[in-house]
């Protein structure tokens, strides 16, 4: 779309150019299933199988460690109730947050329906869990700690090594859903002490409808898929490969390219930060000032509600996101906005603006001239806005 | 956001061009239902004479059905007696904007519930009854509390 502000990389990402061009190839002309065996075939099984070792160098881990999956929410699904269903003889406990992805949280819902007991820990005003709750919470029977790498509305990074050092000190598995910081922050599963990861291809400018699950070597989950004999036998299905080389050619880039894209992003991102904080009164930002994604920023304007500013945002071009009810279909804002401790009326009133390094700051300062004029025009609509200045006046 | 694309052209032009927004200065009845929990809360002004009434205001903070379903209420109430305007349905807002969302309807039934709450803050300061109005429920505001916990 002409003059559109595209500030919702978490949501998704554009497929890059090159990743597209990777890809291209393995839909008509390598078009072999990648199980085959004459020669023709062997083009996608390479292709496959080069893909592995890039994303398992990238993490720091072995090719044989790496799985690939349709997405995020299936890595989160499969890890969990792969644990799970390995584990119910030594235990049936699991401790994750209250901020997670509903990949996370819904699949937790459903193994509580089969009998598991799930411990969902508090975290701080600034979304970082707490982590002498967390270890207070271990049992005999934990047999699993699953908590997000950085989350995905407020962009809170969590303190992964320590948390992956508290698993292993107890003797627990330790997975973290990583869709929001694979490719955006530097992850390397040993130093991190991390056994299980998912991420997805989708948000790092890969193609959508595939991801990875890490899992590290000697530990038995069982089969989400069951079928044929692809990835070692414990994910079926024909491998999408031309998805698998587009998630590895991102890495490829992201490598690369990393440290440059999240400085950029970083000072993009402060500089909104710093302008909508300046110059739009009675806001505050949500989640860790310092340790949140680089192209993360989510705000609460008081007075306002959320849906409300995404279309008129959307009218001015900037494509934007909202914890807002009216936004997620249901009467009760974002879950996170809530475990920080926003009340509901300051909850219903977020946006979330997330960058790419292909954002310019002109588009920033166009983002924020058009909210400054949206906000007030809301706030003058607003009965609560006419509350407060009257008590105030 | 795909709940956008569904709004009819009525509640768009509504919500970006909403009909009687502001407040009365010694309105008749006055009224404001809805709780920011939900997410939506509507404060209805009307001017009264003679049992007509003159004139609507609204304020609303909500969604852009809420803020369509509030000004079409007020398009509506306009003109009406007092008991004309108690008849004004949320199926007739509704009606009005050729339709909303399934999900949003609870909006028109919260700009009905506004119409009633001014009603009643009218019958009260005069002393009078209206046949079929029942008293509007008032909410607690939670958001007070927590910027006094953040100082």
């Amino acid at each position: 779309m002409k003059d559109m502000i595209y500030l919702d990389n978490a949501a998704t990402t554009k497929t890059s150019k090159e990743v597209y061009e990777a890809m291209k190839p393995y839909f008509d002309e390598y078009y072999g299933n990648a199980a085959s065996v004459y020669r023709f075939a062997g083009e996608s099984t390479k292709a496959v199988d080069d893909a592995r070792l890039i994303v398992a160098d990238f993490l720091g881990a072995k090719p044989k460690e790496i799985y690939f999956t349709g997405g995020g929410s299936e890595s989160d699904n499969w890890a969990l109730k792969g644990v799970a269903f390995a584990k119910r003889d030594k235990g049936k406990h699991i401790i994750t947050s209250k901020i997670e992805h509903h990949a996370i949280l819904h699949t937790c819902e459903y193994l509580e329906k089969l009998g598991y007991e799930i411990s969902y820990i508090d975290v701080d005003e600034n979304g970082i869990v707490k982590l002498d709750e967390l270890e207070a919470t271990i049992r005999e029977d934990t047999i699993l700690i699953s908590i997000m790498f950085a989350n995905n509305e407020i962009g809170t990074i969590e303190p992964i090594k320590e948390i992956g050092r508290i698993a292993h000190e107890h003797g627990v598995i330790f997975h973290t859903d990583a869709v929001q910081a694979y490719a955006h922050v530097p992850i390397n599963v040993d130093e991190l002490n991390i056994d299980i990861l998912s991420a997805s291809g989708h948000k790092f400018n890969g193609p959508k409808g595939v991801g990875i699950m890490y899992l590290r070597d000697g530990i038995r989950i069982e089969s989400f898929i069951h079928g044929g004999s692809q990835e070692r036998g414990k994910r079926a299905g024909t491998h999408n490969t031309p998805g698998i080389v587009g998630f590895a050619k991102a890495t490829e880039i992201a490598k690369e390219s990393l440290e440059k894209r999240a400085s950029y992003e970083k000072e993009l991102r402060d500089y909104l930060i710093d302008r909508i904080l300046e110059e739009i009164p009675y806001t505050k930002l949500n989640g860790h000032r310092e340790d949140r994604l680089p192209n993360n920023t989510n705000f609460s304007f008081r007075f306002i509600e959320g849906e409300s500013l995404l279309i008129m945002l959307d009218q001015k071009g900037v494509c934007g996101s909202s914890g807002s009810a009216c936004t997620s279909g249901s009467l009760d804002p974002s879950h996170v906005l809530l475990a920080i401790g926003l009340p509901h009326e300051i909850a219903h009133g977020s946006l979330r603006l997330t960058l790419s390094d292909e954002n310019t700051k002109e588009e920033i300062d166009k983002t924020v001239d058009e909210l400054k004029g949206i906000v007030e025009r809301l706030r003058n609509m607003s009965p609560l806005y006419e509350d407060f200045i009257k008590k105030n006046k | 956001m795909s709940q956008v694309l569904e709004y009819s052209e009525k509640v768009m032009d509504h919500f970006t061009n909403p009909r009687n927004v502001g407040e009365i200065e010694d309105a008749a009845g006055v009224g404001t239902v809805g709780n920011a929990k939900c997410g939506d809360i509507m404060r209805m002004y009307l001017d009264i004479e003679d049992n007509i009434v003159k004139d609507a205001k609204f304020k609303t903070f909500g969604c852009g059905a809420a803020v369509a379903t509030s000004s079409m209420a007020t398009e509506l109430v306009i003109g009406k007696t007092v008991e004309e305007a108690l008849k004004v349905t949320n199926k007739a807002v509704m009606e009005a904007l050729d339709g909303l969302p399934p999900v949003k309807v609870h909006c028109s039934l919260l700009a009905e519930e506004a119409i009633h709450a001014a009603l009643w803050d009218y019958a009260e300061k005069n002393g009078i009854t209206i046949d079929g109005l029942k008293p509007p429920v008032t909410d607690i505001d939670e958001t007070e509390e927590f910027y006094k916990m953040e100082e």
